[in-house]
């Protein structure tokens, strides 16, 4: 009788505390991310060659101990252009998606529990938005107010705001029928308060899991607008306008496209992989079903 | 007979729908003094669940309610939201059907209990979960400290209907409405809950409006008992009057649906036949008569009112009520 009620005390103290698996890929995924920002937060300090003095002698050298991974087409080291190149693309694919996650849930928590003509006014709204050719609008406004970092994060998370409004409208509307919402309600909360306490915490979780997703694209996007030359103004380094610019040597040097090419790639498989395996660890509903 | 506490006048819900509107509820009149029970009775959508929704003022956005409903004399229809607002909680509380879906799944007990003291009464956070453990040990959970910790999906049926019962009565409502609170649990708790919550009504001497569709579940935990079928209030008595002498055969038909502990084994459940009227479409006599055995032409014809023929006390509607 005493083992057993000693038992149901540890049982009732942690009953949650079985250890969930983590996966090698996991840690894999995350120690990348984190040597990549930090090796963009501290590209100032590290003793990297300059990523962009010109070294018409050493055009597209192979590796050395001077230059690890070699020089491009210039004779600018590359090793020293992917990290430089990191800080912009990371800095783009984190706060572009902030913007969406921001205004985006914002807009769609308002449509999925007022409804009515709020809701109509925001759906019509991102409905032109998602219409609008996103290249295009990326054309004009570094057309009209200049290539920079601001004006491209700007574009980029305007752009995302359609998808999370919808994502974070369709778990508000299903989430409002349920009957904790209205347990809220029979219990005098403001509206305010059922939207902040009952549904933001419960509407974040799909929104965390779809923003580290968000991140993945807005890489790839910018990479292709830099490809483009609309990206970062030049001699800045990013990993798109390398690409674009190694493009030109292909025969003569790979390397110089696929570095970055494969640097994107195992940054965005990275986000894609911790935003998956997080969802998974931290949905408290896992457990209900 | 003291003031009222919520006296319910005339009520009536329509609720738009293709086929045009359909009256959940049908000019229902009902009176609850303060500290007193009243069971309501019937079968799966005779409007049992709309007449608590319109109490409480959660109906549907589409919903019309007609007639008046007074709370502590106050017309419930003309407050403003924030004075509605303000008398949710600490005068009118509610239990839902399902403790699966009336808790949030990603917050704690404890936040869920803490936020609505804090909401109500202006508690600062450790008084509040002072209050909330004390809350969890009333409604009979064990380490009440440590479940303040854990999420819905930690704790069982019984348990989470317990912790939506603390929650409800955190503010010490004058008024707990519990909708079904045990038809989604377990047969073995369900006297468990219904003993909790009689034992708290009696405690807090708050009153207590159970809605239910098992005439044995109000049968020895309230003081009155209405029963409903298609909207309507059918029967009404003092609950100890109703099972002595039932005058409606709806009412009768229910308490023969029960299943008996002392019949014999393969006895087969006296079910009533057909299905309740169609509510968009309204019949001009009794709405039970198409499924009454003792209905006569005159049934088909002309609505019986609910009246007291006898003065006794004991509501029914009905022609040829029974003996």
């Amino acid at each position: 009788m005493v083992a057993l009620e000693a038992d149901v005390e540890s049982a009732v103290a942690a009953p949650a505390a079985r250890r969930r698996r983590v996966g090698p890929l996991f840690i894999a995924a995350i120690a990348w991310i984190a040597l990549i920002a930090s090796a963009a937060i501290f590209a100032g300090v590290l003793p990297l060659p300059s990523p962009t003095e010109i070294d018409m002698l050493g055009k597209r050298a192979p590796p050395s101990a001077e230059h690890w991974l070699g020089n491009d087409a210039l004779g600018r080291d590359v090793l020293s252009r992917l990290i430089f190149g990191a800080r912009f693309s990371l800095t783009v694919g984190l706060l572009a998606p902030v913007i969406g996650i921001v205004v985006g849930g914002f807009l769609g928590m308002m449509a999925g529990y007022f409804r009515g003509r709020l809701e109509t006014f925001i759906v019509g709204g991102m409905d032109v938005l998602l219409a609008f050719p996103p290249l295009v609008l990326a054309l004009a406004v570094t057309a009209y107010l200049g290539q920079s970092l601001a004006n491209l994060t700007f574009v980029l998370g305007v752009l995302g705001i359609p998808a999370f409004t919808r994502v974070a409208r369709a778990v508000t509307l299903s989430l409002s029928e349920r009957e904790f919402v209205t347990a809220a309600r029979a219990l005098g909360a403001t509206h305010s308060r059922i939207l902040l306490r009952e549904l933001l915490p419960n509407v974040m979780l799909p929104l965390l899991a779809f923003f580290l997703l968000g991140v993945a694209v807005t890489i790839v996007v910018e990479g292709a607008l830099s490809f483009l030359g609309l990206g970062v103004p030049p001699p800045a380094p990013s990993w798109g306008s390398m690409i674009g610019e190694g493009r030109e040597s292909l025969d003569l040097a790979p390397q110089l496209a696929f570095l970055p090419a494969g640097f994107m790639f195992a940054t965005v498989l990275a986000f894609n992989i911790v935003g998956d395996t997080l969802r998974a660890l931290t949905d408290p509903r896992a457990g209900k079903l | 007979m003291s003031e009222p506490l919520l006296s319910i006048e005339g009520v009536s819900v329509d609720l738009p729908t293709p086929r045009g509107p359909l009256r959940a509820v049908d000019k229902v009149d009902l009176a609850l003094a303060p500290g007193r029970t009243l069971g309501v009775v019937g079968e799966s959508g005779c409007g049992k669940t709309m007449l608590s929704r319109a109490i409480l003022q959660l109906l549907p956005k589409r919903a019309k309610l007609g007639g008046r409903i007074l709370f502590q004399g106050q017309d419930m229809a003309s407050l403003s939201a924030e004075a509605l607002r303000r008398l949710r909680g600490p005068e009118l509380a509610v239990v839902f059907q399902d403790p699966m879906t009336s808790l949030n799944p990603v917050l704690t007990i404890g936040t869920q209990i803490v936020e609505t003291l804090q909401a109500h009464l202006g508690m600062d956070t450790s008084a509040a979960a002072k209050r909330g453990a004390e809350l969890l040990a009333a409604v009979g959970i064990p380490a009440p400290e440590q479940r303040l910790r854990q999420y819905p999906h930690q704790l069982s049926g019984g348990m989470r209907q317990r912790v939506a019962i603390a929650i409800a009565l955190s503010c010490e409502p004058k008024l707990l409405i519990a909708d079904e609170p045990t038809t989604a649990l377990d047969v073995t708790i369900q006297a468990q809950i219904l003993d909790l919550l009689a034992r708290e009504q009696k405690r807090r001497h708050m009153a207590m409006i159970l809605i239910t569709h098992d005439l044995g579940v109000v049968a020895g935990r309230t003081d009155e008992v209405a029963v409903m079928y298609a909207g309507r209030i059918v029967e009404r008595a003092p609950t100890a009057e109703l099972f002595a002498r039932m005058r409606m055969p709806y009412t009768q038909a229910l308490l023969a649906a029960l299943p008996r502990l002392d019949s014999p084994p393969h006895t087969a459940l006296p079910a009533i036949g057909g299905r309740p009227p169609d509510p968009t479409r309204p019949l001009p006599g009794c709405s039970f008569a198409p499924r009454c055995r003792y209905a006569e032409s005159d049934c088909r014809d002309v609505k019986p009112a609910l009246a007291d023929p006898d003065k006794a006390g004991a509501f029914y509607a009905c022609w040829h009520p029974l003996p």
